[in-house]
């Protein structure tokens, strides 16, 4: 049973219908993924690749336009309510009430279930103090930091216990502590068995995050596995970052060296080069062998980023 | 449905005290100022086609029914469209059990209940005024209840799918507001000259105010009740249709 997939999508598209001025459009282009139970599993792609489309698709929310899909062995778009029952969503905006309380934002999501008053009252207060927030429980959501209504959402999204949990970038605007705040909390529902579906267009979140993710572009997938296999499928184990104060006469002379043999790799983007090599130091030598003096010099190890940008040519964030 | 229901009136609870104010507020500067002051000027003119009542009785049930019209609209349109936007109440429903034609229900739930409430505090304001009174003023309070209904399913089903909520005014100037003048509201439609009269029998504002008017002055008949109440029913019934499609459309895309 546990062979299963929770979630399967074979040839999964979704083509949003012409409306007034606009063409219809191919947001999501034949997909195929499964998600296994207990696992945290990433989509990851830039503005606009078809992430919160694809969740949508699955959270019963949006009517696929082709292909199959299967959630807990339903047909989301015949059985939407029996989907959406034994599903948590944590949308891309928040949507909570400003105006209600904390608790009342809880106990009104769980009335849209249909759970009963002891349940819900039952369930909040064990929630406020998962989301760190039972201080707050009767303000009003008006005066909560980012961070806190998004921890608010997640919390809201447990309501009903649900089997998977989908985070649509759970922690886009937040600032580095909110964010591992956020992520302290996910690792925790991961370790209690909650089968995790996220979507970001941050390495280091997929990278914390993630059993195994997806890379999308265009409403296409362009690779799949963990991070760990991602980076040794598609990248070389280091990079070098390079700046220079005349980045085309220097790119050009870096083409036509023997640094873009032999399994290294260029990418020019508006701001630096990267020299993509097993051995980064010894890259750079070979940068100084050739008479170029580069602003800066950077190694590091390759990390998603570097694997986005080698599928796609495209830097992730824009 | 209940459970969208329930979303609006947690909501409402902090802002009810002030609503009551002014829907028991506005009958009553209406009802002074255009029912008795102008009706002092109307009834002494013997020749007045609304002869035998005097213009407060004939005015106030008129302008019942365009009150309780333009509480439907403001409620079906300006929340209506907010509810829907991107971090909107309605997207708060979406990913739960609940269906597009529930979150529907629930709101409509809640519209029929504030167009409920104030059109009774306008119709207790007119027994006070004697206007009308016992049975009459309950058809009446039904009349109303149902004029701004049949408004309220058409308004939802166009302001779920707006983008930008500017539009919702320009329709109130020019669409709500002229139907005030030529619906029979404030006179008479025989006083409109003959070729415009046809144009009023088309607006639901009219059938609306005749169908309070004549409850409330017990001059209805069973046939134009009939009609009025058909016409109005008919009109919430496609508003209700459009906007389960229209809901469907917008919330899950
Ligand atoms: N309701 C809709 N109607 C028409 N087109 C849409 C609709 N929703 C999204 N799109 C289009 O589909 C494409 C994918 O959008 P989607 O929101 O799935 O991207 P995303 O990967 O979540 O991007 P982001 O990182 O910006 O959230 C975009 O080009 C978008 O304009
Ligand atoms: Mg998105």
């Amino acid at each position: 049973m546990t062979d299963t997939p929770l979630v399967e999508a074979r040839g999964l598209t979704k083509v949003y219908p012409a409306r007034g001025s606009s063409a219809e459009f191919r947001a999501v282009d034949g997909i195929d993924f499964a998600l296994r139970r207990g696992e945290a599993f990433g989509f990851l792609g830039p503005n606009g690749a078809g992430k919160s489309t694809t969740m949508r698709m699955i959270s019963a929310t949006s009517p696929i336009t082709g292909g199959t899909l299967r959630v807990l062995g339903f047909d989301p778009v015949a059985q939407g309510p029996q989907v959406r029952a034994r599903l948590g969503v944590v949308p891309q905006d928040d949507c909570l009430d400003r105006e209600l309380t904390v608790r009342e934002n809880l106990y009104i999501y769980g009335r849209y279930f249909g759970l009963r008053r002891a349940v819900i009252r039952e369930r909040a207060e064990s929630l406020l103090d998962f989301a760190q927030l039972r201080d707050k429980a009767d303000e009003q959501v008006e005066v909560l930091s980012g961070g806190m209504r998004r921890r608010l959402t997640i919390a809201r999204s447990l309501i009903n216990e649900p089997e998977i949990l989908l985070l649509d970038e759970p922690t886009t605007g937040l600032d580095p502590q909110a964010r591992h705040v956020l992520w302290d909390r996910l690792f925790r529902l991961k370790q209690d068995g909650v089968t995790l579906i996220l979507t970001t267009h941050y390495m280091d979140e997929a990278e914390q995050l993630c059993d195994r993710l997806v890379v999308m572009d265009g409403g296409r997938i362009v690779a799949q596995g963990t991070p760990r296999e991602l980076i040794a499928a598609h990248t070389t184990r280091e990079v070098l970052e390079l700046r220079f104060t005349d980045q085309d006469t220097a790119a050009e002379k870096l083409r036509a060296s023997a640094l873009c043999g032999d399994g290294g790799r260029l990418e020019v983007l508006p701001d630096r080069v990267m020299v993509y090599a097993d051995d980064g130091e010894a890259a750079l030598a070979a940068v100084h062998a050739l008479r170029l003096s580069p602003l800066t010099a950077l190694v590091r190890r390759a990390s998603l980023e570097d694997v986005f940008l080698t599928l796609t040519g495209r830097s992730l964030i824009d | 449905m209940w459970r969208g229901f329930s979303f609006w009136l947690l909501q409402y609870r902090r802002v009810w005290r002030g609503t009551i104010v002014i829907s028991v507020a506005n009958p009553l500067l209406f009802l002074l100022g255009v029912g008795v002051g102008i009706g002092h000027l109307v009834d002494r003119q013997a020749s007045s086609p609304i002869a035998g009542v005097s213009y407060l009785a004939f005015f106030a049930p008129g302008m019942l029914a365009a009150a309780s019209m333009q509480t439907a609209y403001l409620e079906s349109t300006n929340r209506v469209a907010w509810a829907a936007a991107p971090d909107g109440a309605y997207r708060a429903a979406t990913p739960t059990p609940l269906s597009p034609a529930q979150i529907l229900g629930g709101h409509l739930l809640f519209i029929a209940f504030r167009i409920a409430t104030s059109s009774a505090a306008f119709t207790l304001v007119m027994v006070l005024f004697g206007a009308t009174h016992g049975w009459s003023a309950l058809a009446t309070l039904g009349g109303a209840v149902l004029t701004g209904f049949a408004f309220a399913a058409p308004s939802a089903a166009w302001a779920v799918g707006l983008r930008q909520t500017r539009r919702i005014n320009s329709v109130f100037r020019f669409v709500i507001m002229p139907m005030y003048l030529f619906s029979g509201t404030f006179f008479a439609i025989a006083q409109l000259p003959h070729w415009l009269r046809p144009v009023a029998y088309l607006l639901p504002l009219y059938h609306g105010a005749q169908l309070c008017r004549t409850l409330s002055l017990g001059t209805a008949t069973a046939a134009a009740t009939a009609l009025h109440a058909g016409i109005l029913l008919a009109l919430a019934l496609a508003g209700i249709a459009a906007a389960r499609v229209a809901y469907r459309r917008r919330l899950h895309p």
